[in-house]
């Protein structure tokens, strides 16, 4: 008997070892909590494992060996209050056990402060808004996998579902803030390396916090249900040295404030259809559709929508206040003047709705300053 | 395994063939549909509960397989997301709402007057009030499938705004459901209530009562306190999508976190609701067939009503992730943690009572003892979910869904699977097949496993739940649960078969119709009169 459960024993812990080299377990991760949350686990695991094997031996035990078939007779004894008493006391000692690591992990991942660079995440139907808090650096980051892999038509790549057009990027050993919030739904970021699962709550700011050890993609999702394409908002991280994250954001910064300088000028028609087809394909076609036929109720179709084509204030109105009671978010925020000129024009424009209306981003900026 | 079963006892009750749910005696009473309409009897009440639930069982678990199927393999295939969320939230409702709770209630119906030795329910009329709410509820429910707009989409735990604002139209008319599924709750629960309190036999005294009644005494006074808290934030749902009011919308002034609040302090006893009597039932059959009282009685006893206590402590544990402020998470983690100190005292109970026993493995006897082990593989699930910093990696992915299936399937329905089996010789006057119990049991308890064992690795790898498609890492697992998910539902047609079977005919019960049983059921015939302990029944307090 005791070979078996030797056997056992080493059969489990070599388990564990391939287990976590094959994906079967929670990461290791890469930041000093996401290893403290992971030994968390495996200790209150082990702790699981030992108190399964002792139950449930002793109750394969008494199966097998109390067994009418084999003559068992039964004993009369139905209460025992030493016994009672150990076993509701030793439980509580092995919980208490518990408790004390995982309040000390907790701590440290409740203690937001002094961050060296802070970044506000901001869900909404369906993808992420990154914004470097201080450094006039934004942008959006969508799933990157085409329609078509996902019904099938064509191969699924290596990151299926957990790639995005832009990542965030991050720099290693820096403390970084994450200022969680959401436009729309609830929505929840999480990348397992990171072991940051926080949730962003349309009117809430929550905070979470992360220094990553090793530069590295990593990759995640929206873990909370946020409506029909909940599974396809990836989060995708890249952490990279400190000096070259710097590199990267005064590259950004730079070209941010070179679209700045394009609002004041006039835009034509045609470079406002490109750039507003692009804007429109990251952030409506999920909704609207790429034709621009929607899913009518929630979100009606904008190719041949009289009520929008007549009324160009009615139009620029609903994308940049959004509509309230309703799933289309204000993009006041969201999109700069430039975006919000360019899409609105698409719009107008697109699948057979042909206004020649061209918006300029100049107008767009008055109007944002004005409210 | 038949062969080693013991000779049952024979049939003695020989007059009792005339009578039971064919109720030939019950001579004034309308016939055909309108019987079943107006009945007030606590049997007739009890099948149809258990019928309904069954039926529930089948349309609950068909949604299940809609979304086994789509996720048999990554990419979208069968479905759309819209649907596949559909499928989810119903899927959900039905087996919370319409399938578990009515089980439990047909139970208690058929076996809380007989274990007591009581005629009938304390409220026989409110009785059939509270069936009769069911089928139209669910029926409301079920047509939302049909409106424009699809069904609800938002996760059984419909989170605002998402279920408020996001919404498709046809929420109100979930929201009306739920408020007549939530009063039938409440109804039925005062009748238990009523019932145990003042229809024992006299000399029974509430340290005398068997363990399934006062499991169920305690989940009604559950029941009582949280319905109408379900009750309280569905109307302010209602109001917030129909009225213009703002409770849970932020741009309104309104705090999305206070629906998760409201529904949770409803939703973590409702759990407790789900499993209670679950306990009460194995605590009832597993003596049975180790013919040697239940171990512990009294603590069992206090450790139910322990934990129906700590229910309403420890609701934020399913809000780890929501921003809560670190005092809150360190009180629902420890809190959370100290349920498993009475839930292991049960276990503990339940093995020593199998220890120096004299044991059989009847069908309910099987049910009973799976149902400990893998009620037990849950609730470690359970305790390492309690670890808050660990639950940041756990939440919301499918080591969640494989922890609650855990204790629900093999847990909840494992358990009134037992006691159907245990209770079908009462009901029926015929012992279940044994062959094709015990080939329901082994399917059942291999599919189970198949399905839900694997969604702690997929959750532990990063698999997110309610997700129609995934990332290519996770498509073994989910192979291996869909089939696991296909044969476990599969493997229920046979339970249908050994019920029909039973009802129609098969070897005769006598009115003890398990030897080692104990309880005052086991002293009316088999089957069971329509009417039965007109006078009450003689008791002798020293059983427990």
């Amino acid at each position: 008997m005791r070979r078996v459960w030797t056997a056992g024993l080493a059969a489990c812990s070599g388990l564990s070892g391939s287990v976590l080299a094959n994906g079967w377990n929670m990461p290791v991760g890469v930041t000093d909590v996401s290893r403290e949350i992971h030994s968390l686990h495996m200790t209150i695991f082990w702790i699981c494992v030992v108190i399964g094997v002792v139950v449930f031996g002793a109750m394969f035990y008494s199966l097998f060996r109390y067994r009418r078939s084999r003559g068992a007779k039964a004993a009369n004894f139905h209460e025992h209050t030493t016994v009672e008493v150990i076993w509701t006391l030793i439980p509580i000692l092995i919980l208490v056990a518990m408790a004390i690591p995982a309040t000390a992990t907790l701590k440290t991942m409740y203690d937001a402060s002094e961050a060296d660079l802070d970044v506000m995440v901001t869900g909404q139907q369906w993808r992420w808004r990154y914004s470097y808090l201080g450094e006039d650096v934004a942008f959006t980051s969508n799933l990157a996998t085409s329609r078509s892999q996902v019904s099938g038509e064509s191969a699924k790549d290596e990151n299926y579902l957990l790639e995005v057009d832009e990542p965030l990027v991050l720099p290693v050993d820096r403390k970084v803030r994450l200022l969680m919030t959401s436009d729309d739904v609830i929505h929840s970021w999480w990348v397992p390396d990171l072991a940051v699962k926080q949730d962003a709550v349309p009117g809430f700011v929550n905070e979470n916090w992360v220094r990553i050890n090793e530069p590295g993609i990593y990759r995640g999702q929206c873990a909370e249900l946020c409506g029909r394409d909940h599974a396809f908002m990836p989060v995708v991280v890249r952490a990279v040295e400190p000096e070259r994250f710097d590199e990267w954001l005064a590259e950004r910064k730079e070209a941010a404030a070179q679209a700045e300088l394009g609002v004041d000028r006039e835009w034509e028609l045609d470079e406002l259809m490109e750039r507003g087809e692009q804007v429109y394909g990251t952030i409506c076609a999920s909704c609207h559709q790429p034709d621009g036929s929607g899913s009518p109720p929630a979100f009606p179709a904008l190719a041949g929508n009289q009520a929008m084509l007549e009324d160009p204030d009615y139009h620029i109105d609903t994308v940049v206040n959004g509509v309230s009671g309703s799933a289309m978010p204000a993009f006041r925020s969201t999109l700069n003047a430039v975006e919000l000129a360019a899409v609105i024009t698409y719009e107008r424009n697109a699948w057979g709705n042909e206004t020649g209306e061209a918006i300029q981003p100049a107008d767009i900026a008055e109007l944002l300053d004005e409210q | 395994m038949a062969s080693h079963l013991p000779p049952r006892p024979t049939a003695q009750h020989s007059q009792a063939d005339a009578g039971g749910m064919a109720a030939d005696e019950h001579h004034h009473g309308p016939r055909g549909l309108k019987r079943w309409l107006l009945t007030t009897n606590h049997k007739e009440i009890g099948s149809l509960y258990l019928i309904f639930s069954l039926s529930m069982f089948f349309i609950g678990g068909i949604f299940a397989m809609v979304v086994r199927a789509e996720l048999f393999q990554p990419g979208l295939q069968l479905v759309q997301p819209e649907f596949f969320n559909q499928m989810t939230t119903m899927h959900g409702l039905i087996m919370v709402f319409g399938a578990v709770m009515p089980a439990f209630v047909g139970l208690a119906n058929w076996m809380v007057p007989l274990q007591i030795g009581a005629p009938d329910m304390a409220l026989p009329r409110l009785n059939n009030f509270s069936f009769w709410l069911l089928p139209v509820a669910f029926a409301l429910l079920l047509s939302t499938l049909v409106m424009p707009g699809g069904a609800p989409d938002f996760g059984w735990t419909f989170y605002a705004p998402l279920s408020t604002t996001y919404a498709p139209p046809s929420t109100t008319f979930f929201i009306f459901s739920l408020h007549l599924a939530g009063i039938s709750s409440i109804l039925g629960a005062i009748n238990i209530i009523a019932t145990i309190l003042n229809l024992r036999t006299p000399g029974m005294r509430m340290m005398d009562m068997s363990l399934f009644v006062w499991t169920w005494l305690i989940t009604a006074f559950l029941l009582i306190a949280v319905m109408p808290v379900l009750a309280g934030v569905i109307t302010m749902m209602l109001l917030d999508i129909n009225f213009g009011t703002s409770f849970f919308n932020a741009a309104g002034g309104g705090d999305p976190v206070l629906f998760q609040h409201l529904f949770w302090f409803f939703g973590h006893p409702e759990v407790y609701i789900m499993i209670l009597p679950a306990f009460g039932i194995v605590s009832v059959i597993i003596p049975t067939f180790a013919r040697k009282r239940l171990f512990g009685y009294a603590s069992m006893v206090y450790a139910t009503a322990s934990i129906a206590i700590l229910s309403f402590l420890v609701w934020a544990h399913h809000m780890f992730v929501v921003g809560l402020p670190l005092v809150a998470e360190l009180f629902f983690m420890y809190s959370t943690m100290l349920i498993a100190v009475p839930t292991g005292v049960k276990v503990f109970n339940w093995i020593t009572t199998l220890f120096r026993g004299s044991l059989t493995f009847e069908p309910p006897m099987l049910f009973a003892l799976a149902f400990v082990v893998l009620f037990t593989i849950g609730g470690f699930s359970g305790l390492m979910l309690a670890i808050s910093p660990a639950d940041f990696q756990y939440h919301d992915t499918y080591f969640v869904v494989a922890h609650f299936h855990y204790v629900l399937v093999p847990g909840a329905v494992f358990a009134i699977m037992a006691g159907v089996y245990y209770w079908l010789p009462k009901w029926t006057g015929h012992y279940p097949h044994t062959r094709l119990s015990q080939w329901h049991f082994w399917l059942s308890v291999i599919g189970v496993n198949l399905t839900f064992f694997p969604m702690h690795f997929a959750g532990l790898a990063g698999m997110p739940r309610r997700i129609p498609d995934y990332a290519l890492q996770f498509a073994d697992f989910n192979m291996i649960t869909s089939i696991g998910a296909f044969m476990f539902g599969i493997s229920q047609l046979l339970f249908v078969a050994v019920v029909v079977l039973c009802v129609r005919g098969g070897e005769k019960a006598p009115a003890k119709a398990w030897d080692g049983a104990e309880d005052l059921e086991w002293t009316v015939p088999s089957p069971a009169p329509l009417h039965t302990f007109e006078t009450p029944p003689r008791f002798e307090p020293d059983r427990h």
